[in-house]
């Protein structure tokens, strides 16, 4: 099998492209590549990733062009004519080679109130939450997010409008609106709303579109949307 | 920006876009209907001299173009030109203020 040719950004913002041969492989993956460049030719060289199973969302990057999860993604599927580029995802200030820096990614999900408030205690009884309401699925549809930085990173809004709470923020908002648990829902759509949050949005649906785990960003904004103007018209959300 | 204000914005552009869907279906359709033997100004003249459902339709048509263009220009402005704040608020009121009072002068000089 020809030896695959890899050229991996080097550096922090500004750096260059250096060029690897790596090994083919059978169901090789981007990250298989990555790291045999880490152990058996640029020890220096700084990723990401810790499970390579595709569910704790670390070892995104961007993949000849593309945002991606590294650990899933096959050689075979994305090398064009035996070609990869692999940079750091884009959207976020790089830390060094591969390695972008996630603080604002996580820290506008604590923005835009990303974490659960409860309303029980330890005391009190089980919530029982029919699988099968229209709220819980509407939950369901968003919650299996790995918060690996993907959307984040194929959006343009997020590009244009640094301050932009971006999809997956907005998403995780979305699945706690449809928390019947979660003592926070106002707060949160009014944390979500206005030309930072959800309104922003222009559904152009690349979140949607390059989430690996087929989950619709776009759809849970959509919610955002209906719930925010729901509680400017007087309702609740 | 309040929650308020951005759902509002938001509705208002959405709902402008489906009128300016159904008028520019109509505007188009009117158009290829009364050209057919040819267009003269004295026809056009003619036909919309003392018609108000046909001023009423262009008036409406008039006020969602000035509404749905200001608020995507805001946009514009904002995510292309980092124009943002109180000052842009005002600019894009004043273009919407301006294509609408552009708007209704050229329906009434057809229509009086």
């Amino acid at each position: 099998m020809k030896a695959l040719r890899v050229s991996v950004w080097r550096g922090g913002a500004e750096g260059r492209f250096e060029d690897f041969e790596v090994p083919r492989r059978g169901s090789q993956t981007v990250l298989d590549a990555v790291t045999y460049i880490q152990r058996h030719l640029d020890p220096t060289l700084s990723y990401r990733f810790a499970c390579r199973v595709g569910m704790c969302g670390s070892c995104a990057m961007t993949v000849n062009g593309k945002p991606r999860w590294t650990c899933r993604t096959h050689v075979d599927k994305v090398a064009t004519g035996g070609r990869l580029q692999v940079a750091p995802l884009a959207n976020l200030p790089v830390v060094k080679d591969l390695v972008a820096d996630m603080r604002e990614f996580f820290d506008k999900w604590a923005r835009s109130r990303g974490q659960f408030r409860p309303t029980a205690t330890r005391n009190d009884e089980f919530a029982k939450v029919r699988p099968d309401s229209p709220a819980r699925r509407e939950a369901d549809a968003g919650v299996e997010c790995i918060g690996c930085g993907v959307c984040y990173a194929a959006c343009d809004v997020v590009k244009w409008n640094r301050d932009y709470l971006g999809p997956a923020a907005l998403n995780r908002a979305w699945t706690l609106v449809n928390d019947e648990r979660d003592g926070a829902k106002r707060e949160r759509l009014h944390a979500v709303a206005g030309d930072a949050g959800c309104h922003a949005c222009h559904t152009m649906m690349s979140c949607t579109e390059h989430c690996p785990k087929k989950l619709s960003p776009t759809r849970s904004i959509a919610g955002l949307k209906r719930a925010t103007l729901a509680l400017a018209l007087g309702g609740e959300p | 920006m309040s929650t308020r204000a951005g759902a509002r914005l938001w509705v208002a552009q959405r709902a402008t876009a489906a009128v300016l869907a159904f008028c520019v279906l109509v505007h188009l359709a009117t158009m290829v209907f009364a050209v057919r033997g040819g267009l003269t100004a004295h026809e056009i003249l003619e036909r919309t001299h003392g018609n108000y459902a046909w001023c009423a339709f262009y008036s409406l048509f008039v006020f969602a173009a000035g509404i749905h263009g200001a608020i995507g220009l805001r946009t514009v402005a904002s995510e292309w030109l980092g124009f943002r704040g109180k000052a842009a608020d005002a600019a894009m009121a004043a273009i919407a203020l301006a294509i609408v009072f552009l708007g209704l002068r050229a329906v009434a000089a057809v229509v009086l």
